[in-house]
């Protein structure tokens, strides 16, 4: 029991520390993007300085645009979403970093992940002027969702295939369980999973891995026959050193032999 | 039933013909017969006599304990000496040639046909030991070895003087085989709360941890020149293959094929490593250079295929898990994948591994496994050209994973959560680890 119930925990662990690398990546990727957009813009300002033609004497009566722009709320938790207005004067067009061209004056709902700035630029015949609005976004302590759809929704709909003992055909009980499964995947396309194998506490550990990955592909095979993507399906095989059950009875070991989706974060 | 079987079994007229058989024609190059069964060859009678104090220092008293322990076990787990028990040992403690009264060794009630003695001291933080071997039946010139060790003085040390002598002793009294003293024996252990790749002696002492990755890493297997740990391990994309270095103590460059990568195996002359990679969507057994590169794919039927093993003889045949018939069998094939050959006849055969000299597999086999069936997962060895076989461990948990030592007398396997040995007969089962779980033992190749 103490050694199942460490390797739960370890097997815990192990997701929770991949999610943190998961949310590191992505925050440096966005840290990325926006640095490699910060420097096309400078190096598409030299060129245009470069490539133009000596300056026409700016019209005595074109004025220099006026920009602002405001965020409410300015701070908010992740999954809310914020209103940005912003309003020019003597500009011919606008746009926002990371967004876009916009209309000249107008609003729009974000919905930031991350702490983010919108600037704001506004360009006329009396030149440019720009306005920024920073959104903060507060990291709760546990990872954001990436989708409203949580671990316990997902359980709840997609359910897990069992399989007979040393097998990892599809039996024909779990076919509708797999029609069920597609079925809702089908509606989210959006989300990602992984197919996980599983295998009882008989028999040897090497074995059972490889069982295991036989497992988790069978289930996502059937679940591509059924018009799922193979790209939104990964398989991982835990043999037998993850188990759900941990009794040392045939029920028990039907519990451990199955492959089991969840959200692939 | 009658409880735990006493190794006569062995002597059983089936048994005995059935190894007579088996060892037969491997006569001229092996000591398997003497070593493994006892069949007509006497053990060795030998003695390790008390080693003497030379110095007063604080340190001695204790390092010449831990020395007449190590020598006396590694004399004794060696498989080929019959040894005088200490009680039976005259009351001398001889420090030198000069003061060992030879003629009480060689009469009753030691016996003794050797005796290993000598003397050990502490100075200046050095530990030194004069070790000798005499043979107690030739007075006129009895000297056999005469050796002297000299190292920093500390229990660790100390011990590997003792393993270092006893394998001298081994190897000029035990036909030409060198001894296993100086092995190590790598494994998997959760006494740091994840299952991570750990070493220790071959006798179970010095275990320290090698990997720090807090997943779960399973099946280390050292290359033969002792320099890099190939294991699986778990990570974000599942199974991959990873190389631990114990020159740079440190994860080094090793190409894992994408899918479920399993069950590392390296060749004998380092240049090879067989694994099974489920890239393809099932898994199968591929064989790669030592960086992973050069894959080679070489077995394709529908079914787990997983745990090769090299025969470490010609490194020209692998042995491998097989599930393409149903429940996993022990098969063997040519090492580009041609003429399989199914080696057990049914039950559930796991965990091969090849024999040094390249004549027997050892492997977990139950034979009467299937639902609902009570455990009896035991280590049996069969010979290869025969397919003959023999149960080694009986009644005694769920027993997995043997890993021959590089003199074939024994075999560390796994019995429940821990680590044990024996010599390739069966006897003489003793447990190595305890404390958390350590399993998936492998032997290395010196």
């Amino acid at each position: 029991m103490n050694n199942l119930d460490t390797l739960l925990k370890e097997e815990n662990n192990v997701l929770t520390r991949f999610r943190n690398h998961r949310i590191r990546q992505s925050r440096r990727f966005v840290v990325l993007v926006a640095g490699a957009a910060a420097m096309l813009t400078v190096a598409g300002c030299h060129k245009k300085a470069a490539a133009a033609p000596p300056p026409p004497p700016p019209a005595a009566s074109a004025p220099a645009p006026t920009a602002s722009i405001t965020a409410s709320p300015d701070t908010i938790s992740p999954g809310q979403s914020v209103v940005l207005a912003w309003r020019t004067t003597d500009a011919n067009s606008a746009s926002i970093e990371g967004i876009g061209p916009v209309p000249t004056s107008g609003t729009r709902t974000v919905q930031p992940t991350e702490s983010a700035d919108y600037t704001l630029t506004a360009s006329g015949d009396g030149g440019n002027a720009t306005a920024t609005a920073h959104v903060t976004v507060n990291q709760p302590a546990s990872a954001p969702a990436e989708s409203n759809i949580n671990e316990q929704v997902f359980e709840e709909n997609v359910k897990p295939v069992f399989y007979d003992y040393d097998s990892y055909d599809i039996r024909p009980d779990a076919q509708s369980v797999i029609s069920q499964d597609a079925s809702y995947l089908n509606q989210h396309p959006e989300l990602k999973v992984v197919v996980g194998g599983y295998c009882d506490e008989r028999g040897s550990t090497e074995y059972n891995l490889a069982l295991g990955e036989n497992r988790a592909n069978a289930a996502k095979q059937a679940l591509v026959s059924a018009g799922v993507s193979p790209d939104r399906l990964r398989t991982v095989s835990y043999g037998k050193e993850k188990q759900f059950c941990t009794e040392h009875s045939e029920s028990c070991w039907q519990q451990n032999r199955r492959a089991q989706f969840t959200l692939d974060q | 039933m009658n409880g735990k079987k006493s190794p006569l079994y062995l002597f059983s007229p089936f048994c005995v013909s059935l190894l007579i058989l088996i060892v037969a024609p491997a006569l001229h190059a092996q000591d398997w017969v003497r070593t493994g069964t006892n069949l007509g060859v006497q053990r060795i009678r030998l003695a390790a006599a008390s080693f003497k104090p030379m110095t007063s220092d604080v340190q001695s008293l204790p390092l010449k304990s831990i020395f007449d322990q190590t020598l006396y076990n590694d004399l004794k787990n060696a498989g080929i000496f019959d040894m005088v028990s200490q009680s039976m040992a005259p009351p001398e403690m001889p420090g030198s040639p000069q003061e060992i009264h030879l003629d009480q060794w060689a009469a009753p009630p030691s016996n003794a046909a050797m005796v290993a003695f000598g003397n050990i001291g502490v100075t200046d933080g050095r530990v030194t030991v004069q070790g000798f071997l005499f043979d107690a039946k030739n007075p006129q010139t009895p000297q056999i070895l005469g050796k002297q060790y000299s190292d920093i003085a500390n229990d660790e040390n100390t011990r590997q003087i003792a393993h270092r002598f006893a394998d001298e002793i081994i190897a000029r009294l035990g036909g030409g085989v060198n001894g296993i003293c100086e092995t190590h024996i790598y494994y998997v252990s959760t006494r740091s709360g994840h299952k991570e790749i750990w070493v220790m002696d071959y006798d179970g002492q010095n275990a320290h941890q090698l990997t720090h990755l807090d997943t779960i890493s399973l099946s280390p297997r050292i290359s033969p020149d002792n320099s890099r740990v190939a294991f699986s391990s778990l990570g974000r994309d599942g199974w991959t293959i990873r190389m631990y270095s114990l020159t740079l103590n440190r994860i080094v460059h090793f190409v894992s094929p994408g899918g479920t990568t399993l069950s590392p195996a390296w060749n004998s002359d380092g240049s090879r490593i067989a694994f099974s990679s489920s890239r393809t969507g099932d898994n199968e057994i591929y064989t790669a250079s030592p960086d992973g590169g050069d894959l080679r794919r070489i077995t394709s039927f529908r079914g787990p295929d997983v745990s090769p093993v090299w025969n470490p003889k010609t490194n020209s045949q692998i042995a491998w898990v097989s599930g393409r018939t149903g429940l996993p069998q022990i098969y063997i094939m040519d090492s580009d994948g041609s003429n399989v050959q199914r080696m057990t006849d049914g039950g559930y055969a796991t965990s091969p591994s090849w024999s040094p000299s390249g004549q027997f597999l050892t492997f977990a086999w139950n034979r009467h496994y299937g639902p609902g069936a009570p455990g009896g997962q035991d280590i049996y060895i069969m010979d290869i050209a025969s397919k003959r076989w023999i149960q080694l461990t009986h009644e005694e948990g769920a027993n997995d994973f043997p890993s021959w030592s590089p003199d074939n007398r024994h075999i560390v396997f796994q019995r429940d959560d821990q680590i044990w040995t024996m010599l390739s007969d069966g006897t003489e089962q003793q447990q190595l680890t305890h404390g958390g779980s350590n399993t998936m033992p492998n032997w290395s190749w010196k």
